[in-house]
C-alpha cells in the first residue's frame, strides 16, 4: 500500500527523472569566466529541485509535462496573412531572434545614448561585466519561498540573449522580436537589464519565438530608475511558452509590464517582483484571449520589503470555445514593510460555459499599517449593455467586441505610453474582428 | 409609420400576459403619447418594438413603413430606422461615448450600404448636437453613461437619437429622474427633431413631459390595452383626476 511518505518520495523520483532525461538532450554552451560559474551553479540548484510535475501545488492548474519533456512538441507555423507587425509604427530599436537564435542581419544597428546593448555569448567571454552580479542572481533569489525549476533551468542552459544596460533616459524603445520559422524549434533565452539610478528604458517584445520557448528576463531597477516592457505574445497557435521576469525594484523605483496573449496552446508567464527600497512602484498587468485549445496562466508573485510601495496586478482574461485561463498572484507583505500600498484585480469574461477560470488570489501581510485589496471575478458578457449597443444599430459580433475592449480596458489603461497602447488596442480589435470571420 | 396592430405579448419565463391586443399606429411628423398607470404594460411595449429578450409575441403584428420589425434583430430595427431612448440608460464601463456612437453611425450606414461618416463630419456633427444638449467635451470622451447623473444620461438618449437621425423614436419614461431644468433641455432636444418625416412616440407616467412635448394624439393604456385615445386635453385631465378612473371604466 502506498502510505504518504512514499508517495512523496515518487513524486520526488519523478521530477529527477524528468531532469535526467531533460538534461541527457542538452548541452551546456561553451563560455567561460563568470558566466560558467553561473551556468554551473544553477546545474546544482537544478539537480536539488529536480523539474515541475503536476503534483506540485505550484503547478496545480497547468501540467508542465509538454515543457519540460526532452523534446518540444512541434508546432505549425502560422500564416499570418500578411497582417501588420505588432509595435510596426513605433520607432525603436529592433533586436531580431529567430527560433531563439540572435540574428545580426534583421536587427537594427544597437546603438541607443545612454543604453549599452551586447549579446550575452560576447559578453561572456570577458573576465569583468556588470552582468556578472546580475545573470542568474535574481532568479537564484526567487526560488524562494517557491522553486521555479524552469527559470533554473534557463540561467543553466540559455543560449543566447541581451544584456542591456541603461545609464540616461533612453528616447526610443528596445525591441525584441522573436520569430519563429522552425517547428520544431526549442530556444531558451537570458537577458539581463540594468537600469541604473535616474536611467529610463521601455522595452517591447512580440513574436512567437519557436515552438517551444523558455525565457528568462532579469531586471534590476536602481533608485529613481524607471522600466517599462510591453510585451504581445506571438500567436502562432501550437507554441508553448514558460517565461519569467524577475524584477528588483529600488527606491523611488518604477517598474511596469504588461503583457498581451492571443492563442498560444500554453503559455506561462511568471513575474516575481521585490521592492528593496521604499517609495517605489510596480504595476504587473496583462490581457488575454483565448479561443479553443488554449491554457494561460499567469503567475505573480510581488514581495514587499520596503515602506510606502505601490503595487498592481491587473489580469483580464477573455475565453471562449473551452479555453482556460489561470491566476495566482499574491501579495507578501513583510514586517515592516509599513503604508504598502497593495492591488490585485483578476478577471475573465467566459463567453461560453465550456471555458474555465481558475483564480487563487493571495495576501499574506505581516505588517500592520498597510492598504491591500484583491479581488477575483468570472462572469459572462452583460447582456444588458448587449442590447443597448444593438438596440443603437451595432451587430452582435462587434457589440460582443466592444463589450470584450471594454473588459480588458483596464488592463490595457496599464500601458503609460499612449502610442504604445494605441497599437497594442488596435491588435486587439484586428484579432477579435478576425476571429468573428 | 409604425403600425401596432392586435399585439398580444407575454414573458418567456412565466405564463403572463402583459399586452393584451395593443392596436396603434403613429404617423410621420406626428407626436402620440402613452401614458398610463404603473404595470400597465407601456414599458413592455417599448421593449418589445425595440427587441429585447424576454417578451414573446403571441399574436399581432408591428410594421415600420411596411416592414415586419418583430421578425429583425434589434440592429436590423436601428438601422431600419427605429430608435429607442431607454428608460435606464446602460452603463458600459470601457467604451468610450465617441467611439460607441462611431460605430453605432457607421454601423448603421454599413447595414444601409452607405459609405462611413468621415471622421471629420462625424466631430463636427457630434460637437453641434451636444453643443445643443449642452454636453461638455468630458462627457464624450468619457465611457458610455459612466458616471453621468441621471440627467446627463437622458441628454445623452437624446444626443444619440439627434446623430443616429432615426424614423421612428419611441421615449421611454424620459421624464424620470429630471429636475424641471434638465426635462426642459430634454425637451428642446426632441422638439428640434420634429419635422414631417419623421414619429415619436412619448411613453410617460406623468403629464409633465408633455408640456414641453406637445403630443398630437394621447393615448391611455391600462391592462395591456389602449383604453383611450385624444387630444392633448386628455393628459391634462389625467393629471387631474389621476388613472383611478380607468379600474371602473376597464372592470
Amino acid at each position: 500500500m502506498a502510505t504518504p511518505t512514499r508517495v512523496k518520495q515518487q513524486a520526488l523520483q519523478a521530477k529527477h527523472d524528468a531532469l535526467d532525461a531533460r538534461l541527457a538532450a542538452m548541452t551546456m554552451p561553451a563560455g567561460g569566466g563568470w558566466i560558467a560559474s553561473a551556468r554551473n551553479a544553477a546545474l546544482t540548484r537544478l539537480r536539488e529541485t529536480g523539474l515541475p510535475h503536476k503534483r506540485d501545488e505550484y503547478w496545480k492548474y497547468t501540467d508542465p509535462a509538454t515543457l519540460v519533456q526532452p523534446e518540444p512538441v512541434p508546432a505549425a507555423l502560422l500564416d499570418d496573412g500578411g497582417e501588420a507587425p505588432v509595435f510596426g509604427e513605433i520607432d525603436r530599436i529592433k533586436l531580431v531572434f529567430v527560433d531563439g537564435v540572435f540574428d545580426s542581419d534583421k536587427s537594427d544597428d544597437p546603438s541607443l545614448a545612454g543604453v549599452e546593448i551586447e549579446r550575452l555569448e560576447e559578453a561572456s567571454t570577458r573576465d569583468i561585466h556588470w552582468a556578472r552580479d546580475l545573470y542568474g542572481t535574481l532568479e537564484a533569489q526567487g526560488q524562494s519561498p517557491v522553486r521555479r525549476p524552469l527559470a533554473t533551468l534557463n540561467t543553466a542552459f540559455a543560449t543566447d540573449g541581451v544584456l542591456i544596460r541603461v545609464t540616461g533616459k533612453a528616447e526610443k524603445p528596445v525591441s525584441l522580436i522573436y520569430l519563429h520559422k522552425s517547428d520544431t524549434s526549442d530556444a531558451i533565452l537570458h537577458h539581463c537589464i540594468k537600469v541604473e539610478s535616474g536611467a529610463e528604458l521601455t522595452v517591447l517584445e512580440n513574436g512567437p519565438a519557436a515552438a517551444r520557448f523558455n525565457k528568462v528576463m532579469e531586471v534590476d531597477v536602481a533608485e529613481g530608475g524607471t522600466f517599462h516592457h510591453v510585451r504581445a505574445q506571438g500567436r502562432d497557435h501550437e507554441r508553448r511558452a514558460a517565461t519569467h521576469i524577475f524584477a528588483q525594484v529600488a527606491r523611488e523605483a518604477t517598474f511596469k509590464s504588461f503583457t498581451l496573449t492571443a492563442n498560444g496552446v500554453l503559455t506561462r508567464n511568471e513575474v516575481i517582483v521585490e521592492f528593496t527600497g521604499d517609495d517605489a512602484v510596480a504595476h504587473v498587468a496583462g490581457a488575454c484571449l483565448g479561443d479553443g485549445d488554449f491554457h494561460h496562466d499567469d503567475t505573480v508573485f510581488v514581495t514587499h520589503d520596503a515602506e510606502r510601495c505601490e503595487s498592481r496586478q491587473v489580469f483580464k482574461k477573455v475565453l471562449r470555445n473551452g479555453a482556460i485561463g489561470v491566476f495566482q498572484g499574491k501579495i507578501l507583505v513583510q514586517p515592516g514593510a509599513q503604508k504598502t500600498d497593495g492591488y490585485q484585480i483578476s478577471q475573465s469574461l467566459l463567453l461560453d460555459e465550456d471555458s474555465q477560470f481558475l483564480a487563487k488570489p493571495e495576501l499574506e501581510i505581516y505588517a500592520d499599517d498597510v492598504a491591500c485589496s484583491h479581488g477575483s471575478t468570472s462572469g459572462a458578457i452583460d447582456e444588458e449593455g448587449l442590447f443597448y449597443l444593438r438596440s443603437r444599430g451595432i451587430p452582435e459580433g462587434p457589440a460582443t467586441d466592444l463589450m470584450t475592449l471594454a473588459f480588458l480596458a483596464e488592463a490595457i489603461e496599464e500601458i503609460d505610453d499612449a502610442e504604445i497602447a494605441a497599437d497594442i488596442t488596435a491588435r486587439l480589435e484586428a484579432w477579435l474582428a478576425r476571429r468573428r470571420r | 409609420m409604425l403600425d401596432i396592430k392586435n399585439l398580444h405579448v407575454k414573458l418567456e419565463e412565466e405564463d403572463k400576459e402583459i399586452l393584451k391586443g395593443v392596436d396603434l399606429s403613429v404617423e410621420a411628423g406626428k407626436v402620440h403619447a402613452i401614458m398610463g398607470p404603473n404595470g400597465s404594460g407601456k414599458s413592455t411595449l417599448s421593449y418589445v418594438l425595440s427587441g429585447r429578450d424576454g417578451y414573446v409575441v403571441t399574436d399581432g403584428s408591428a410594421t415600420l413603413e411596411g416592414a415586419d420589425i418583430l421578425s429583425m434583430d434589434p440592429e436590423e430595427r436601428a438601422a431600419a430606422g427605429l430608435f429607442l431612448a431607454f428608460q435606464y440608460p446602460v452603463e458600459i464601463p470601457g467604451v468610450g461615448n465617441m467611439t460607441f456612437l462611431r460605430t453605432a453611425v457607421n454601423a448603421q450606414r454599413k447595414a444601409r450600404g452607405e459609405d462611413e461618416i468621415s471622421a471629420a463630419d462625424f466631430l463636427k456633427l457630434v460637437r453641434e448636437k451636444a453643443k445643443e444638449l449642452r454636453m461638455d467635451q468630458d462627457m464624450l470622451k468619457r465611457p458610455v453613461n459612466v458616471g453621468f447623473s441621471g440627467g446627463e444620461k437622458k441628454r445623452n438618449e437624446i444626443l444619440q437619437m439627434a446623430i443616429l437621425q432615426p424614423r421612428m423614436c419611441i421615449l421611454d419614461e424620459t421624464d424620470s429622474g429630471l429636475d424641471v431644468d434638465a426635462m426642459k433641455l430634454v425637451a428642446d432636444g426632441v422638439n428640434a427633431l420634429r419635422d414631417a418625416g419623421r414619429g415619436f412616440l412619448v411613453i410617460t407616467h406623468y403629464q409633465r413631459l408633455l408640456d414641453h412635448i406637445v403630443p398630437d394624439v394621447v393615448h391611455i393604456m391600462s391592462g395591456g390595452r389602449i383604453v383611450q385615445t385624444g387630444g392633448p386635453e386628455l393628459a391634462r385631465q389625467v393629471e387631474e383626476e389621476g388613472y383611478g378612473h380607468l379600474n371602473e371604466e376597464t372592470a
